[in-house]
């Protein structure tokens, strides 16, 4: 059941259309992450669904109730800021009890609510400390807590990794994801992190120039992209222009600079000019060979189990593929044709003319 | 949006009292010097250009103020490299008292120099002891007073600027310099100086504007010599109105194209405002010689800029018409205080001020904080237009607001927004209200700027409304810009004179006044004792200001 629903959201700032008739629902529970690089809107739908900023069109639904005008003061949606925006002159408990106190709260009700809020993010007994002692890892931490303490309706997170160092990224992703699965509290986040998006979302949403291009699982948005920007953006992959030929022995038959490689497992395409989008597993490195794809390695990069080769094919186009490591050096002249188990990682987007 | 309309009414209604404060005083003023019983007339135009006295005083006023930013940047930038640069034995507590003569009230700086330098002062008469002269070495009048005066007040605007500078510099880039080869001349030159510019510049143009509308001195010692400040007030004094209001004219040029050709400089800047990376270290002195040397020479500079204080801290407990040829005061007694206290005329003027102060200092405190909402926070229209009026009366002499104020409210014409006001209650507060809004809203607006947008949004999402953010989240942060701002205001409030000259009455005369009507009476003592408490409490707000300002 659809807890949070934007419609059709639509603002405008001076000429610039930030965000462009975007509808998402979100389940009750859900964990949605707006994914897109800088200016494609993210930040903007953030602040439309707290109620920083007024759509020009379009409402934000909770449960059915229209909040799309209602004050950030009364819409109980919880918010974790980029730098935190803890307040300064409080200490801890006091920047955790502001949003309690808000809402009427006080005492030793107060006391035991702040208590929990920080029990709840690992920081028990930290109420009389001051912001400036905190570590940047455990600020973040308690602007969480202080977000969760009134137990708001949503919660949204702007890019609530970016502050953090990059040794202490991956862990605090963990623990934000475990800490608001044990909420269960709808969340929405933004982030520009694919890896960030992918961890800590059960859906994707990717945005470019305001508007919504795939929404999906992970999996989804990786396996069968919508289209070239969704499969560029959204992990690695290299692009190659095409002619799409038409079916061949085995599924389609494409044109690649000067061999024609017969693709399985690849969507119809119309014949004509293409984008090919190529996941760098989905292809292989062999000796040159004829039917292969002609080139020099350009770059090594040892990732681990396999390493990452860059080669400029004759015609000019770079390629990214894996590789056993050391299997060939750099300057080494190679061949590069399909894995005979691509699984998905081609995709073929028609070129424009139609 | 339907909140826009709202606000940006509050920041119409804002703009609306500024102006009417600030800009339609100024614009009678330039009214009334154009237009004579049969309409408008260039005729008193024509009056100031002839009359022989006007130019001088112009003149004056222009090469005075341009020979004390000289003196003041000689004696303030090498205090500001010895004090920021190197380290040696007490260069702390000197370099505290250094900063000492911002505590002095003009005119009580002008009356210090007089007892300590005058005709009959101590200086004067030792030396005229020691020599056997048959009268005072020299006379404190004319030019050359009025420039030590200057000197002596307006270098610490060069030695604070320039230290905020020398401490907000990076020390990578010092040694970034040093990594290219540059020797310690050519960073000086090619990298700290340059960087300095904009500090520097600064100061230079404060000092200017200060000498440009200094008034205490010139009218203390000028003798013969004219600068256009007193020249105003004698002309008006003479009935002479029209004159007056051109001559306010002239001024007021003056004085806004030197700020035109100094618009590049940081004067605006908050000069406390943090600055990325560590500050060089200081360079420890360690030849056991030139540590000795500093020594004596700080001292002796610590000596001679307190000898003000010192005196008038003397003087203070001199009984009336005791003390007269001799170098030192014969007599000394606590009466002069008591006075202040027992006698009720003598006490009014304590009160006056403080309350005049008061009123002034909270009127500016929360306009400023409006200012700051409307401009910083909620971005109204004519934002620009209000920082602008607020910044408006730093460039105007105040000679030349207290003529404008007591132009525009000395005829009642409500539906012109104009009342009698003169001669009223109302008139000294407004007009250091007015005074006051630069310096207020300057340290408060930069303090709203400073602060995260996001902490008052982060409020928002906690539930808390407009008044509850205001008050417990965007004050509590904005306090030590509010500190300094009340307390710069407060102290200016309080040792006024300039204004309060012109626009005092009997039942509010200030501090200021009845010191300059004892000086008259030779009750040195009484004006003493009403300097310390000035300074007194100069300096205790300036104290207060730099330790409440600064927790948090």
């Amino acid at each position: 059941m659809t807890f949070l629903q934007l419609e059709r959201l639509t603002k405008r700032f001076d000429n610039t259309l930030a965000v462009d008739g975007l509808s998402l629902s979100i389940e009750r529970g859900e964990m949605l992450a707006l994914l897109g690089p800088s200016g494609s809107g993210k930040t903007t739908t953030l602040r439309l669904l707290a109620g920083f900023e007024v759509p020009d069109h379009g409402r934000v639904l909770v449960e059915g109730e229209d909040v799309t005008r209602v004050d950030p003061v009364a819409r109980r949606f919880g918010m974790v800021f980029q730098h935190y925006a803890l307040f300064p002159h409080l200490d801890v408990g006091q920047n955790i009890a502001f949003g309690l106190e808000s809402l009427g709260v006080s005492g030793e009700e107060l006391q035991r609510r702040v208590a929990r809020a920080l029990a709840l993010v690992d920081l028990g007994g930290y109420e009389r400390r001051r912001i400036s002692q905190l570590s940047g890892g455990q600020q973040q931490r308690v602007a969480l807590a202080r977000a969760l303490a009134p137990e708001p309706r949503v919660l949204l997170l702007d890019e609530p990794l970016s502050n953090l160092d990059p040794s202490l990224r991956e862990r605090t992703r963990r623990e934000i994801r475990e800490l608001i699965r044990r909420v269960g509290i709808t969340t929405v986040l933004v982030t520009h992190e694919q890896d960030e998006a992918f961890d800590l979302g059960d859906r994707v949403a990717v945005l470019r120039g305001g508007r919504l291009e795939q929404v999906g699982t992970p999996e989804d948005l990786y396996a069968s992209p919508a289209n070239e920007f969704v499969a560029g953006f959204v992990g690695r992959s290299s692009g190659i222009e095409v002619v799409v030929i038409g079916p061949g022995e085995r599924g389609v038959r494409v044109l690649v600079e000067q061999v024609e490689w017969d693709l399985t497992d690849v969507d119809e395409a119309p014949q004509g000019p293409a984008l090919m989008v190529v996941r760098p597993e989905a292809l292989r490195l062999m000796a040159p060979a004829p039917g292969a794809l002609a080139g020099t390695v350009t770059e090594r990069r040892f990732t681990g189990a396999a390493s990452l080769f860059t080669v400029v094919t004759d015609g000019g186009s770079s390629i990214e593929v894996t590789g056993p490591p050391r299997s060939v050096r750099a300057g080494e002249r190679v061949g590069i044709m399909p894995s005979r188990r691509a699984g998905g990682g081609i995709h073929l987007f028609p070129r424009a003319g139609k | 949006m339907s909140r826009g309309w709202r606000v940006n009414l509050l920041g119409a209604v804002l703009l609306l009292l500024l102006t009417w404060l600030i800009v339609y005083p100024l614009l009678l003023v330039l009214v009334e010097g154009f237009r004579g019983p049969e309409g408008w007339t260039l005729g008193f135009v024509r009056q100031f250009l002839a009359h022989k006295n006007d130019g001088e005083a112009l003149w004056g006023s222009l090469w005075i103020s341009l020979a004390s930013v000289v003196l003041a940047a000689v004696i303030g930038v090498p205090l500001a490299f010895l004090f920021g640069r190197y380290d040696f034995p007490g260069r702390r507590i000197l370099g505290w008292l250094v900063a000492l003569p911002a505590v002095l009230p003009p005119l009580v700086g002008v009356i210090a120099f007089l007892f300590l330098y005058g005709e009959s002062g101590f200086v004067s008469l030792l030396i005229q002891r020691l020599m056997g002269l048959e009268q005072a070495p020299w006379e404190l009048e004319g030019a050359g007073a009025i420039l030590l005066v200057h000197a002596y007040s307006m270098y610490v605007y060069f030695y604070l600027f320039t230290r905020a500078g020398l401490a907000s510099l990076d020390a990578s880039t010092l040694e970034a310099a040093a990594s290219l080869g540059a020797g310690r001349w050519r960073t000086l030159r090619r990298v700290v100086l340059p960087l300095l510019y904009p500090a520097l510049g600064g100061a230079a143009l404060l000092t200017f504007m200060t000498s440009l509308a200094s008034f205490s001195a010139p009218y203390i010692f000028g003798g013969g010599f004219r600068v256009m400040t007193t020249q105003i007030v004698a002309t008006r004094l003479n009935g002479d109105n029209e004159l007056a209001m051109i001559e306010t004219v002239s001024l007021t040029l003056v004085a806004l194209i030197a700020l035109w050709l100094l618009r590049g400089s940081r004067v605006l800047d908050n000069a406390a405002a943090g600055s990325k990376g560590t500050a060089p270290m200081r360079v420890r002195v360690q030849s056991g010689k030139a540590r000795v040397v500093l020594g004596v020479l700080g001292w002796g500079l610590a000596v001679l800029l307190l000898l003000p204080h010192l005196t008038l801290f003397l003087v203070s407990f001199v009984p009336l018409g005791t003390w007269t040829t001799e170098p030192l005061p014969p007599a000394y007694t606590w009466r002069n205080y008591l006075t202040l206290v027992e006698d009720p005329v003598r006490a009014r003027p304590l009160l006056n001020s403080l309350w005049l102060a008061i009123a002034s200092t909270v009127a500016a405190v929360v306009i400023a904080v409006a200012a700051g909402v409307l401009t910083v926070r909620r971005r109204v229209r004519g934002r620009g237009a209000i920082e602008a009026l607020l910044a408006l009366p730093w460039a105007v002499p105040g000679t030349v607001f207290a003529i404008a104020l007591a132009t525009a409210f000395s005829i009642r014409a409500p539906l012109a927004g104009r009342f009698v006001l003169i001669g009223t209650l109302w008139i000294l507060p407004l007009a250091y209200l007015v005074r006051n809004l630069p310096i207020t809203s300057r340290a408060i607006l930069a303090g709203f700027r400073s602060l995260d947008p996001s902490l008052d949004e982060a409020a928002a999402t906690l539930g808390a409304g407009r008044w509850r953010t205001l008050r417990r989240v965007t004050l509590p942060l904005l306090r030590p810009a509010i500190v300094a701002g009340a307390s710069l205001a407060f102290v200016t409030a309080f040792g006024d004179f300039v204004t309060s000259i012109m626009l005092y009455t009997y039942d509010t005369r200030p501090i200021s006044l009845e010191i300059l009507s004892s000086l008259r009476q030779s009750d040195v003592g009484v004006a003493a004792a009403y300097g310390v408490v000035l300074m007194a409490v100069s300096a205790a707000v300036f104290a207060l200001g730099a330790d409440r300002g600064s927790g948090g």
